[in-house]
């Protein structure tokens, strides 16, 4: 699955209904972290449900697991891991996330009035990402 | 009389519609909307009436100090306060609690001395006595409540000591409802001669506060969750106290005469009121509280408690939902959990049904966890709250049963 494929889904969805329903079937998909991972360290700070990322290096490249107690965050978390799937640290920080998460409809999401870890899901990645090539 | 669906039309935010839907604000208790008077009174004072307060002497000044000012009379008639200069305008009520710690409590705390609060604390109290009790050696202690959220007098007057310098509670808890008995919990915590501050954020939305009959020696709420602008606070202390209490912070207006090396302060209110203050927000507030005043609390209080059985009544027949606060004596906030649906998710579904609760741990993370929850959603009622809101958002409910089903 690609962001363009997520994109292409999504597209094709008219009601909310269906589209929160989309997000639990990705969520529902999301491997579960184990438990010894979900500790503070790997925790994005949000107020409303917890949210860890866990960032993997290798050699040139990094890449993501991620978890949360919450489905539909469950589900934006596999998004966001599609999203940032197979790509060089670099590539991770040009990647505007608002204008894809917009084409999904899902724009709200990741607006900070969410206080979900959303947002700080995305900073958290990319800090990641800065930190691999030295920035 | 009073009557919540005449009230509502007061209220231009509620017949506004979110994505369509009718607005059911369930969500008083973090703040509440605004009846057009205030909105009105606001727009005149910047439009008409505005200048500094305490300093010119031409129309303008007078008349925006008469009017900050006539705000402060109407905060005290509110909280039945014998004397005006009780009332300290704040930012917030966590600045309320704040100015207390670092002027009362940093003058009179020291290694051995207690703090006694309960475990059900907002965090606005609870920080900031924990960080006071931290910077002076004070001991912090807590009380219990009972498991289904009541107060346990034998638990608070186990806990009250000799030692015991300020007791600082909630007057009703944010999370579970709970109405403290704060009357006698002043008696008992002056007989032993300690002082007492009350968090009265909550309780000051659905009753009706009397600092002379409490005999609190302080109380603090904020303005927002009254119906009234952000950015204003009311403090309560008494004189004799605030006399005798340092300056919170320094600056213009609070000062009777400064030399290069040394000032003497103003009297109290003026003495914990540094700078140019929120004068707008102040009579945004003392409109809000003149707004609120038209009603009788008894009736309030009457009415509400049918909303709040109503509410108790049907949220119970919910299956897999567990109301967390279930005290005989409780104001009109749900505080609950739904099996096997995270807060959050549950908030996403009603949230597109027009319904705003509040998910999380409501600023009061300890009892939250104590509870045995990460986070947990509430429902809150404030007085334009009628059975209709209950019934969208029970509606809601059902709908996201179904959904994560």
């Amino acid at each position: 699955m690609t962001a363009d494929e997520l994109i292409d889904n999504f597209s094709f969805i008219d009601s909310w209904e269906d589209r929160y329903k989309y997000l639990i079937e990705l969520g529902n998909q999301l491997p579960h972290l184990p438990d010894e991972k979900k500790t503070d360290e790997w925790r994005v700070p949000g107020c409303q449900s917890q949210v860890w990322i866990v960032p993997h290096f290798e050699n040139t490249s990094i890449w993501f697991e991620g978890d949360s107690d919450a489905i539909i965050v469950r589900g934006i978390i596999a998004i966001v891991l599609v999203i940032f799937k197979d790509k060089p640290a670099q590539e991770i920080l040009d990647v505007d996330v608002e204008e894809i998460f917009d084409k999904m409809g899902l724009r709200e999401h990741i607006t900070p009035n969410r206080r979900s870890g959303m947002l700080s899901m995305v900073d958290k990645i990319k800090y990641y990402a800065a930190q691999s090539i030295g920035n | 009389m009073f009557d919540a669906y005449e009230i509502r039309k007061d209220f231009p935010s509620l017949g506004q519609l979110i994505d369509g839907k009718r607005n059911t604000y369930l969500d008083t208790a973090a703040s509440a909307q605004k009846p057009l008077t205030v909105l009105k009174r606001i727009e005149k004072a910047y439009k008409d009436e505005y200048a500094n307060v305490h300093r010119g002497s031409y129309r303008l000044s007078e008349l925006a100090t008469e009017n900050y000012e006539s705000s402060r009379e109407i905060v005290a008639k509110f909280i039945h306060a014998t004397n005006k200069n009780e009332v300290i305008f704040t930012r917030n009520a966590t600045e309320g609690i704040n100015l207390v710690a670092a002027t009362f409590g940093w003058q009179n705390l020291k290694p051995g001395d207690e703090v006694l609060l309960s475990v059900a604390e907002h965090h606005a109290n609870l920080v900031t006595w924990q960080q006071w009790c931290l910077r002076t050696g004070a001991t912090l202690k807590y009380f219990d409540l009972d498991e289904d959220g009541s107060f346990n007098w034998e638990n608070f007057a186990n806990a009250l000591n000799s030692k015991t310098k300020i007791v600082a509670v909630t007057a009703m808890s944010n999370v579970l409802g709970t109405i403290f008995p704060v009357k006698k919990i002043c008696q008992a915590a002056h007989a032993i001669g300690a002082k007492v501050l009350i968090d009265a954020c909550q309780f000051a939305v659905h009753k009706k506060i009397d600092v002379t009959e409490f005999d609190c020696d302080f109380l603090a709420f904020s303005g927002h969750k009254l119906y009234g602008p952000t950015g204003i606070g009311v403090l309560y202390a008494k004189y004799d106290l605030l006399k005798d209490m340092p300056p919170y912070q320094f600056g213009g207006d609070m000062i009777e005469h400064v030399y290069y090396d040394k000032t003497s302060f103003a009297l109290p209110p003026a003495k914990f009121e540094a700078g140019t203050p929120a004068i707008v927000q102040a009579i945004g507030l003392g409109e809000a509280l003149r707004y609120l005043m038209q009603f009788d609390f008894e009736d309030i209080e009457k009415y509400e408690q049918a909303l709040i059985d109503y509410t108790t009544q049907i949220l119970a027949q919910i299956p897999e939902l567990k109301i967390v606060g279930t005290a005989q004596n409780k104001g009109g906030v749900f505080s609950f959990a739904v099996k096997n649906i995270h807060p959050q998710d549950l908030a996403f579904v009603l949230g597109k049904e027009g319904v705003a609760v509040r998910t999380g741990h409501f600023c009061a993370e300890p009892i939250v966890r104590k509870l045995g929850y990460t986070s947990l959603t509430r429902a809150s009622l404030g007085i334009y709250s009628v059975k209709e809101d209950i019934d969208v958002f029970v509606k809601a409910l059902y709908k996201a049963k179904e959904f994560f089903r």
